[in-house]
Order: C-alpha cells, then structure tokens, then sequence
C-alpha cells in the first residue's frame, strides 16, 4: 500500500474510527458546542464537564471520515484531566503538528498518542477533518456562560 | 437523455457505441494524460467540471495572443475582433439552443448568477408578499438560497416539490402545489446529486395552463442532451459553460423576449446603458442591459470551439455512448459488496451516487485520488438531499464521453483499494 496512505490510516487511527472512545451525549455538562464543516458535511458535538478549570469529563458525538471522528476520540481521551489552560496549548501543538508548522520536540512528545495524526500534514484537503474537534472543544471552553444559563 | 433501464434492456446499442471512436476523442484532452499520485489520471468527477479540448485551450490562447481587447467600445481592430467573436458566440448559442433571437442570451458568471440575475430582477419585480414560488428538493444550493432571500425580502412563500426514496419527484406533490398564489416555478433539469432526470416538461405544460414562469437549471443537463428552449417550452434555461466543455467563468442565461424586456437590469454600470446623465440614465437594450461591465471575453470566446466540437461529435453518438458507460458503471457498483446506492431514479443521467459500507465518502474520496481517481465526496451543494436520504454526505461519480470501461474497471479495482484499507 501507499506510504502517505499507510501513514494517514494508520491502526490507532482506524481502532479509534470503529470504536470510538468517550461517543455519547453527557448530561449535565458544564460546557457544550457543536462544530460543523460546512464544506464536507462533518459534524460534531462536545460535551464537558469542568470543574475548578480542570476538564473532569469530555464527550462527543457526530459524523464524520476517520480522520474526524478518530482525532475526536483521540483527543477526549487526552485533555480528560487536564486543565483549560493546557488545552489552548495543547490546540496549538496539535494544529502545528497537523499543519507541518514548526513544533518542538518537547511538545511533540507532550501530545503522545495524538501525534498518529501527524500523517494528515501531506493531505491539506483533511486537516480540517483533523482539526474540527479541537476547534469545537475550545469554542465549547470560551461559550461557558451562554451554555450553562441556557441548560 | 439517457434512461439507465430502457438502455440495459437494448444491448443491440454496442455497435453504435464501437462507432464512437472514444481513444480519438480522448486525445482532443490533454488533461486526460496527465498522472496524479503517479497514477494516470481517471477524471469521473465530470458533474463538477468538465476537461477543456484543446479546440478550447488553443482558441483561449489565442486570444490573448492575437486578439486581446475590449468589446464594445474603442474603433481599433483588435476591439472590433473581439465584439465580433464574442457576439458570434452569442449568435452560435442562440441557434444551438433553437432561441428565437440572439438577445434572449445573456452572458453570466454560471449558472449560479443567472438563477440570482433573475430572482434579483424578475423577482423584486413581480413576486409580492403573499405569492409562492416553487422549487423542488432536488435542488442545488444556487436554485435555493436566491428564492430564499427573495421570499424573506417579499414576504413571500417557497414551497418544495417533495422528492420520494428513490430520488425521484413526488409529481402528484407538485400539481398539488399549483394555485392562483403561484407565481414562479423554478427547477432543477438534471440532479447533480443523484442524477436524477425531472420531467421538466410536464412541470413546464402544467406551468403554461396557469401562465406561470418556469426557470430550468440546465446546470446538468445541457453537457448530456440537446436542449430546444422553445421546444421545451420554459421561460428561462440557465447554465454554466465549464460543465459544457468550455472555460470557467461563464453562464448562459436563455430568456424569453418578452419576459426580459420587462425586467429591470440586474447590475448597473458600463455597457448596460443607453445613455447617462446624472438626471436620467436609460437602459441599453437586449441584451446589454443586463451585463454590466467588462465580461468574461475569453471564456466566453472560449464557449465557441467547445459548442462546435459538441455538435460535431453529436448529440445522437454522445447519448448513446454515455449511456452505455453509464449502465456499466451502474453494474459494477451493483455487482460490488459492501456499495450501496443512493437514489434509484427512473431515468438517470451521468451520475451515481454512492456509500461504502461503513467508510465515510471522504475517506473513500482521498485513498481514490491516490490511486489516480478523481471523484466528489461531500454534499454536492445538495444538503436538503442529503438530508432526505439520512445521510451526510456521499460519493459520487460522473461521467463523459471521454470515459472508458476500462476506467470504470480500473475505478472498481479502486474501490477494492478502499475496503483493503479498513478492512
Ligand atoms: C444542478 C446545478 N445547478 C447549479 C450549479 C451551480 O453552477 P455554478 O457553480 O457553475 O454557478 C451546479 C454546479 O454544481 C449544478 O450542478
């Protein structure tokens, strides 16, 4: 097969794909906000629940390629437990990986399992598969207020 | 048009299709021997855009070349060249379209600006609060959204022909939605989403008894069959001329004379007047009065080769060819497990609309474009579709006349691809 394509489907990526983790709407939550890419039709849903700004639990759920629904998972899985302002960081890191932009080592290792989706930087049609996720988690961060007075 | 039944049932159509030399054809594209990924190119993505012959490029260049200059203003040679070619293919369009004058053609950006050119005009003119104005589910996002904002501006109604499982028009829907309130009809031809032909003529009859405006967006449909405006019957026909052939950046909009003479201009500016004084301006007639400024000159140049090598093939040759590809490519998506259809319209054209079990078009879209084959995934402009049949997106293929059965093996081969990758 294909190198590029061996990189981009890699087995965590699929794994993550047919068995995502942490798929389920999460009543009550103290944050929630949907993300949606207009251009493709992939939607996702965050929910969260974040106490003394630490990020206790995370959900999701949505359609998506595998590319969007695995980096999803991938990515509840990692911020559980860390706090709001490691995870501005950590969107960061993860977009610079995925873009090919300049990332040091140190941080590279940092986002440990999420750097299986580093493949995505040689298919700049999928970054934004990559990076919906993550743009609708710290939407859901910033809508705090609006979220917890509507729900 | 080509019904995907009708022609499965008459496979005495193979010799007219080995008559139709396509390995000739293909030589007129040079885009079509390109590689992508270093595989050779397998371009099905024909709905979105077609390739240009070389008639076209060379005539493009040409005109940069040799010819380059405003139209209708300026004495000089190369002015007086370029309005004669551009209003030459204003003439050639009116006879390729059977319209009764040259003015009933007005150029666009595609075929999006002329479904907004006559909501805008004919719309803002004659539509008022309370007054319904019908389209159909199948429709693309620029026969949708013009309508929209029209009716929210008026205040008035946008009613939707209902489309069934099989991607075919509810037509006992629609004549339901006739009343005296109706006062525009505007339709897709042919569904770029699942390819779906719409008997337009019965809408156009029934439109006609009532004396309503029908516009037909011919988006899909003009690169497939010969289109007669006058035999149709329809009061507008719009399309865009990258899909035919041709370059990017042109639109045709048919409309009767009539009905365009008592329509507003659309844009004001160069071109569109009559004359000007900061007292009174008074409009340019047909069909100047509706293109503003400077237009597409190349593309539009460009439209000429394209039309003429169209009609040399003809549409008798290109129907039955198309067609044949089409029911094999329709086989072999049947025949291969873990494909499931979407849409299984009465009379189909050039497209099919498709899932993989379990992988999302997107994915199935890039591990494609590695192997060489070029296809859409996504909504296709089409969301309300996509809606109706559960599902966020799809993946699609659609061919020309330049496609062969090998390519369409090749495509199957790929989809085999796919699967091994997330098996
Ligand atoms: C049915 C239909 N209508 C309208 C359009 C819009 O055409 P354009 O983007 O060239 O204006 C398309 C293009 O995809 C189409 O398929």
């Amino acid at each position: 097969m294909n190198p590029e394509l061996r990189e981009l489907y890699q087995q965590v990526i699929l794994d993550h794909y047919k068995d995502p983790r942490n798929y389920k709407v999460m009543e009550p939550h103290t944050h929630h906000a949907e993300g949606h890419n207009p251009l493709c039709g992939d939607q996702v849903e965050i929910f969260l629940k974040v106490e003394d700004n630490v990020i206790k639990d995370i959900s999701f759920q949505g359609n998506g390629c595998a590319i969007s629904k695995s980096s999803a998972s991938l990515m509840t899985a990692f911020v559980k437990g860390r706090t709001v302002e490691d995870v501005q960081k950590d969107f960061d890191h993860f977009h610079a990986l995925v873009m090919g932009g300049e990332i040091s080592d140190e941080d590279r290792e940092q986002l440990g399992k999420l750097a299986v989706l580093e493949g995505v930087k040689e298919f700049p049609m999928r970054v934004k598969c990559a990076s919906l996720a993550w743009h609708t988690l710290i939407a859901a961060i910033k809508n705090e207020h609006e979220k917890v007075i509507t729900e | 048009m080509s019904s995907a039944k009708a022609a499965g049932s008459a496979p005495g159509k193979e010799v007219s299709t080995s008559a139709f030399n396509v390995h000739e054809i293909r030589k007129d594209f040079p885009i079509l021997h390109t590689e992508v990924h270093g595989k050779p190119l397998v371009y099905l993505d024909n709905a979105a855009s077609t390739q240009k012959p070389q008639c076209v490029i060379d005539k493009v260049a040409e005109y940069y070349s040799a010819t380059n200059a405003n139209i209708h203003r300026g004495v000089h040679l190369l002015s007086q060249k370029a309005t004669l070619e551009y209003e030459g293919v204003r003439e050639k369009l009116a006879a390729y379209l059977n319209a009764s004058s040259s003015k009933e053609i007005i150029f666009t950006r595609g075929t999006t600006e002329a479904i907004n050119l006559v909501a805008y005009s004919y719309g803002r003119k004659y539509i008022h609060e309370g007054d319904e104005i019908i389209i159909s589910y199948l429709e693309h996002h620029s026969n949708i959204v013009p309508w929209q904002m029209l009716c929210e501006e008026k205040k008035a109604v946008l009613k939707v022909i209902r489309m069934d499982d099989n991607g075919d028009l509810d037509m006992d829907h629609f004549h339901s939605l006739l009343s005296e309130k109706t006062k525009f009809i505007s339709v897709v031809h042919v569904s770029n989403a699942l390819g779906t032909v719409n008997p337009v003529e019965e809408i156009i009859r029934a439109a006609k008894e009532r004396g309503i405006p029908v516009l037909v967006d011919g988006a899909q449909s003009v690169q497939h069959q010969h289109i007669d405006v006058r035999a149709l019957g329809c009061d507008f026909f719009v399309f865009s001329a990258h899909k035919l052939y041709a370059p990017t950046g042109v639109g045709v909009l048919y409309g009767r004379k009539e009905l365009l003479e008592k329509m507003p201009p659309y844009q004001g500016g160069g071109d569109m007047i009559a004359s000007v004084s900061f007292e009174k301006t008074t409009y340019n007639e047909l069909p100047y009065k509706f293109e503003a400024g400077t237009p597409n000159i190349e593309g539009v140049i460009g439209l000429g080769p394209a039309l003429d090598y169209i009609q040399k093939l003809g549409f008798d040759a290109i129907q039955n060819y198309e067609n044949d590809l089409l029911v094999y490519t329709g086989k072999i998506l049947r025949g291969t497990p873990g494909v499931k259809l979407l849409g299984e319209p009465k009379v189909r054209s050039s497209v099919y609309s498709f899932q993989l079990e379990g992988i999302h078009p997107h994915d199935t879209g890039t591990i494609l474009d590695l192997e060489g084959v070029a296809i859409r995934t996504g909504h296709h402009c089409a969301q309300p579709v996509m809606k109706r049949l559960g599902v966020p997106a799809t993946a699609r293929v659609s061919i020309s006349f330049y496609n062969t059965k090998e390519e369409i093996d090749y495509f199957a081969l790929s989809l085999q691809k796919v699967f091994e990758v997330f098996k």
